[in-house]
This record gives structure tokens, sequence and C-alpha cells, in this order.
């Protein structure tokens, strides 16, 4: 056997060498997620810091995993946490049966439950698994989730949680085509429509990043990317 | 490797952090994909995620090989006895991760085909929610498995068909599987 052609078996493996390196390196870094992407769930206040949630019990009805439990009661007359007639006060959600539909955000009237962006979290027992009102609702103060200890949050995930995003098509109702794609968030106000929605986007409001000036280390040279 | 039999001090404090270092840097893990969620477990293990920074990139497919089983998937009740039974297969130390809701509890499968939690079968060391768990959130999962083998203690074992607590009821004694009868087809003449 000759040494070029001992060399020619490595030539593919070589030539790989020199590219750039596809792996994401997760507990460093996170791989950038799309603005509309399904995480763990929270309750939302208004700006007065009353509980948006009704206890309607709309969400568990709709619940394909029924993962949800809720109790409604009778709003306290002297001090009252929501503003309707009644309040969640038992709110469950377990996490060992959620599949992250969305379908709890559809159906809530007053957009109580929203979701987060976080999903990187793991359970070594079944209680912790299932989170209670005491966990779900949002932070008094500012609005922002709780980020419990086994929970692996990083910047961004928390924001923009708060407001309404519809599970489905970004223009789900004609009527708010090109209009508005969150509703009013506590702190942010009304989001702009996001990209794909109509000529009304805009990318630098949103925080809608596309892949492609993201991941231009995977995208294959052909299409303007790095990778041969 | 006869670690049972030691007894604790100074000396094997050491060696004992060495042998947790081993253990938790190369879980070989045992292919039990399935459903959709062994989809997302062999996208872990390709370029994109790639367990083998934890050492575990062999998926192994013989039982005797392998050190953590990670179910992804829902269990169906005709699927249960195997699985049992590749975990009795598995040499100690061995851990279980249950992948995805449906493993967990059954997820959205509440039905009579499909066992409601797999730790009724097999203790299940770490649970990672999803429909199916990102990559991301399995390497989570594997992570606190690895927090859980360094804090963990190195010769403990877990009593017999236990998981999560959960105790299986043994057979009343004296009490016989029934056999099946042929079945004759036809009139009889």
């Amino acid at each position: 056997m000759t040494l070029p052609s001992f060399f020619g078996g490595f030539k593919v493996t070589l030539r790989q060498v020199l590219e750039p390196r596809v792996t994401h390196q997760y507990p460093r870094e996170k791989r950038p997620k799309p603005p509309r992407i399904h995480g763990r769930h929270v309750l939302n206040r208004y700006e007065d810091g009353m509980e948006k949630c009704i206890g309607c019990e709309l969400c568990a009805a709709v619940c394909p995993a029924d993962c949800i439990y809720v109790r409604g009661k009778d709003n306290p007359r002297d001090e009252p946490v929501s503003p309707g007639e009644r309040y969640g006060y038992v709110y469950e959600i377990n996490y060992l049966r959620c599949i992250h539909c969305d379908m709890c955000v559809e159906a809530c009237p007053t957009e109580a439950i929203t979701e987060s962006k976080m999903f990187e979290f793991s359970f070594t027992n079944r209680a912790d698994a299932i989170y209670t009102r005491s966990e779900l609702l949002v932070d008094d103060e500012d609005g922002m989730p709780q980020q419990l200890p086994w929970e692996d949050w990083r910047d961004g995930e928390d924001e923009h949680t708060s407001g309404w995003m519809r599970a489905t098509a970004p223009s789900g109702s004609a009527a708010y085509e090109g209009e508005v794609q969150w509703s009013g968030e506590l702190g942010y106000g009304v989001r702009a429509p996001e990209g794909g929605q109509s000529d009304k986007r805009d990318d630098k409001a949103t925080g809608n990043i596309s892949i492609r000036t993201v991941e231009r280390a995977k995208i294959p040279r052909k299409a303007g990317g790095k990778v041969r | 490797m006869g670690l049972e039999d030691l007894s604790h001090n100074f000396l094997t404090g050491q060696i004992e952090e060495l042998v947790k270092w081993a253990r938790r840097s190369s879980v070989w893990p045992a292919t039990f994909g399935l459903a959709c969620c062994a989809i997302e477990m062999m996208a872990a293990g390709a370029a994109d995620f790639d367990l083998a920074r934890f050492g575990m990139e062999v998926f192994r497919a013989s039982p005797r090989q392998a050190d953590l089983m990670v179910v992804a998937g829902r269990v169906s009740q005709k699927m249960a006895p195997v699985l049992r039974q590749v975990y009795d297969q598995m040499m100690e130390p061995k851990w279980v991760i249950s992948m995805g809701v449906c493993a967990s509890t059954g997820g959205m499968f509440n039905n009579y085909a499909i066992v409601q939690g797999v730790d009724q079968i097999v203790p299940v060391d770490v649970y990672a929610p999803g429909c199916p768990p990102s990559p991301q959130t399995l390497m989570h999962a594997i992570l606190t498995l690895h927090e859980k083998i360094r804090t963990g203690e190195l010769t403990r074992r877990r009593a017999e068909g236990t998981g999560a607590g959960i105790q299986i009821a043994e057979p009343t004694p004296g009490w016989v599987q029934p056999q099946p009868r042929p079945v004759h087809l036809g009139t009889p003449r």
C-alpha cells in the first residue's frame, strides 16, 4: 500500500477538520429558540397585583392530557384576589402530564395562563413535578416568573411571557392580520406582529431571529452558509 | 467490583470520589426507544447535541453493557414485562431516566392500554417532562442524573420491586396462574 492511498482514505475526515463545529454545547449555551416556543406556564397578574385567573376552569376542561386541576372560589369581599367574582384558589399543573399544546392558553378568557420559553427542567421525584399556584404565579412587583431550583432559565427566556400568544397560526383571526401578535404585556406594552404575518413585520421589536442569520455555520455553502 | 464489603474510612473516601467520577463520566444508555421520544433521543446522540460530550454516545443494544435505561415513549401493558426484563438484565449500578410525559405518567394516553407511569415497573431516577422532551431537556435530565451519582451513596442498593415508593403486591400464596384452555371451534357432534 502506498502512502497517498493510505491518506486518501482520510480525505473526508481531514476535510471535515477545517469545517465549523455544529455541536451546541448545551450546559454552556442554549440553542436559539423561536419566539413562539411552548415552555413552562405562568399565571399572570394585572399591573396592580391582582390575579388574572378567575377560576372558570376552562383550561382544565380543554386540557387533552388532564394535567390541570383548578378549583374556583368566591372572592373575599373585603380583600379580593382577582377582579372577577371568583378566583382560582387551587391551581395545579402536573408537568409529568402536560404536553405543552397551549390549548389552555387559547381557552383562557382573561389571559391569565401563558407559557414561557423555558423547557429545560427535570425532576427527581413526582412531587416536584406538580406545580401549584404559589409556584406558577408571577412575581408581584415585576411580573416575572419564579425560578425554581431545578429549572434552567437563561437570559431573555422569562421576558414576554405575560402576554397572550396564539398557539397555532400567527394570523389566526383576519381582523388582527398584521396588527398585533401578543396582547399588552405587563411593562412591555403591545407587541408588534412577528415575521410571516404580514408586511408590517418588525423583527427588532419582536425579537424574532431568523435561524438563517444565527446558524450560518450549519447551513450548506450552496445556500449561503458555511458548511460544505 | 466487590465494593459492597468496603467499610468507610478516610482512605476509601478518595476512592469513592474516583469511582463516582468514573461512573458518571461514562454512563452508557441502553436503547429503549418506544415512540416519538426516541427520535429526540437519537437527535441528542447526533452531532447537533452530541451526547459523546458526556461520554455516553454508545447506545448499547444489549442490556448487559448498559448502565442507564432511557425509557423513551409510552409503555404499553404488553411492553411492561419486556421492559422489566431488560432492566433486570442490566448490571449494577444501573439508572433509569423516564423520558417524556407518556413514560412518566401515561401523559395524554390515560387509557387501559398504557402503563400510567413507568415507575410502577422499574425504579426511576430522573423524570424528563415534555412531549417529547427536547434534546436539551434530556441533557438536563442526564446532568441531574450526574449530580445524583456524584452526591449519592456508592454502595446503596434499592429494595426489590420498588419504584417511586410504590410497592408491587406479591401474589397470594397458593394462587396458581390459570392456564389457557384449548378452544374447540365449530359445533360439537
